[in-house]
């Protein structure tokens, strides 16, 4: 499978990384010489193989249903790049 | 007593339990190593104050007669780890300014424990490295060098602050975290000691994410004896982390008695890679040889699916990477890029991704995108599960045989210079091609420094265990420490 320079702008597009035009070339270069290497996988018999799912056995905890946390607003708002009222800021999404 | 800082981690407590020295001392011995180092680039934020302020309270709990093993003991703390007060950033742009409101649990478990935190240390961006060339801070640099050439190597990566830290005394240890080597390569390469612990016994909270099925915490240290203190002080269950395993966790300091008649030791045909070095093939049956003379059985063994493991590793981790990077948003923490007239929100988060992320992270974030996109998640994502099933099925396979612990080769070649690998990212990951089996399979491993190269550099050799048999992994090591009998020490230049 290669990658070409329409895949590779919307790779990009669903990462939310932006590329500028003139660098999609070597950016699907690179992606190319990465699945390249990847490619050796296909070798590999996994027939009646289950995926990992978890690489020790074990059941995840449960905790009881309960509120643990809260009432820390500052807190949470003190890393905002833009942080107003009580709320984090953001450009306008809605018209 | 001068030099304090040179001590190792359990000279240094039996002595502040003596009463000989003072963790002041030791503390203010540390931060003058630190600020004649800047050259080693392994301190990334400086924390004088909160130091001398812990080793105050420190020697308080000393005197009481209340000292866990870490009390008074200076440490320095990668900066992947959340403290609580002081800038934690990844080694990324994009979390410029973040300074948490929390303390991760490893790193609070030290802090309860009496350890005096110096700062925290550089690393590879979002621990996306095997050279620490990829960290916003700049460069760590390795304070060996080869012969009598003055060329800058790397400390490894992706924990190369802690490790060029350890290594030229500027704390006593530190925490690393290792992905797929994090930890073993860069204290091969700088003659240290790192353990990395089996998945689930260091809780992640509070550890920014890089692939949260491989992440582990563990300890870099100068001393086999040193992890086992540390080691023992940074794991344990911990409900904010589900992964976390609810196991007791044994006093490894005891078990070293160095005593390892009849352990069985398997040697696997698959890492002997084509075009190893000479000095790492010399390496390796030395090691074996002095694991045998100790009383070990030497055993023969295959890994078979050990080639597909790098590979595996390149679609998983992005692919885990890109789902717990997509966070960065600019919205909540961190840097947010400067937006034009008529931006929106997609705006903000691209250019703010773009700015924040370095090369390699975007690289993988993107790669990861991929990886988990419709039309690919079966032929990539959940094939590199499938065969990272089998790479631990291989493991199980030759435990279940009786084997106690593999041992092998800790890094492909001695350290290399600054610069060297950056431009193929290919290259870089090989790096990694002996220890990455270790995260997919969950196992325990540690690095020890065994041999010096024909120029002077350190070389290390890596020590694999049984699941949760982290006590009986680092007796072995001690025995392979103690018949190594490696003190050499890199001459100071900085």
């Amino acid at each position: 499978m290669s990658i070409d320079i329409a895949t590779a702008a919307k790779v990009a597009k669903l990462a939310r990384i932006k590329v500028e035009d003139a660098d999609l070339p070597a950016l699907a270069q690179e992606f190319n010489a990465i699945l390249g290497f990847i490619a050796q996988l296909e070798e590999v018999n996994v027939d009646g193989v289950e995926p990992m799912v978890s690489v020790t056995p074990q059941r995840l905890k449960r905790r009881a249903d309960v509120v643990t946390d809260g009432n820390q607003q500052a807190k949470v708002l003190a890393n905002a790049p833009d942080a107003r009222e009580g709320f984090f800021a953001v450009p306008k999404v809605v018209e | 007593m001068t030099e304090l800082n040179r001590l190792t981690l359990a000279d240094a407590r039996d002595a502040l339990r003596r009463g000989d020295i003072t963790s002041v001392e030791l503390t203010q011995a540390c931060l003058a190593a630190i600020d004649s180092a800047d050259a080693l680039g392994a301190f990334a934020h400086k924390t004088p104050d909160l130091a001398l302020d812990r080793a105050r309270a420190a020697d308080a709990r000393i005197a009481a007669g209340d000292a866990p093993d870490m009390c008074g003991i200076p440490v320095g703390i990668k900066d992947l780890f959340c403290t609580e007060g002081v800038p934690s950033q990844a080694a990324s742009k994009i979390l410029e300014g973040f300074v948490p409101r929390y303390e991760s649990t490893v790193s609070g478990q030290l802090r309860d424990a009496g350890a005096v935190m110096l700062g925290k240390l550089n690393m590879d961006e979002f621990a996306m490295g095997s050279s620490n060339e990829t960290s916003v801070y700049g460069n760590a640099v390795n304070p060996w060098r080869a012969g009598h050439s003055d060329a800058a190597l790397t400390p490894g990566g992706s924990s190369g602050g802690s490790a060029a830290a350890v290594a030229a005394d500027l704390c006593l240890a530190a925490t690393g975290t290792d992905t797929g080597g994090s930890i073993r390569q860069p204290a091969a390469f700088t003659g240290t000691v790192g353990l990395k612990p089996t998945y689930g016994r260091c809780s992640r909270w509070g550890i920014v994410a890089f692939a949260s099925s491989l992440d582990q915490a563990g300890p870099m240290t100068k001393t086999v004896r040193d992890a086992a203190i540390m080691g023992r002080a940074m794991m344990g269950h911990d409900a904010k982390d589900s992964t976390s395993a609810d196991l007791p966790v044994p006093d490894f300091e005891a078990m070293l008695t160095g005593d390892i008649r009849g352990r069985v030791i398997g040697i696997p045909a698959e890492y002997r890679m084509d075009g190893m070095p000479q000095e790492i093939e010399t390496l390796w049956s030395d090691g074996t040889a002095m694991l045998k003379d100790a009383g070990a059985e030497i055993r023969d063994i295959s890994l078979p699916h050990t080639k597909y493991a790098l590979p595996a590793y390149y679609v998983i981790a992005p692919a885990e990477a890109s789902s717990n990077l997509a966070r960065y948003d600019g919205v909540r923490f961190g840097y947010r890029a400067k937006m034009a007239p008529g931006d929106g929100i997609t705006e903000m988060y691209e250019k703010t991704r773009a700015e924040g992320f370095g090369p390699e992270v975007r690289r993988r974030v993107m790669i990861g995108t991929y990886v988990l996109s419709a039309g690919f998640y079966d032929a990539y994502y959940n094939r590199a599960r499938r065969v990272r099933a089998l790479i631990k099925r291989d493991f199980d396979t030759v435990f279940a045989d009786g084997i106690d612990a593999i041992l092998t080769p800790a890094t492909p070649s001695a350290a290399f210079a600054l610069g060297q690998e950056v431009a193929d990212p290919v290259q870089m990951y090989l790096n990694d091609v002996f220890t990455v089996t270790v995260n997919l399979a969950g196992l325990p491993g540690v690095a020890v420094p065994t041999g010096l190269t024909h120029d002077g550099l350190p070389l290390g050799l890596q020590l694999i265990g049984r699941p949760w048999e982290e006590g009986d992994l680092l007796n072995t090591a001690y025995a392979l420490e103690k018949a190594a009998g490696f003190v050499a020490k890199p001459a100071r230049w900085w």
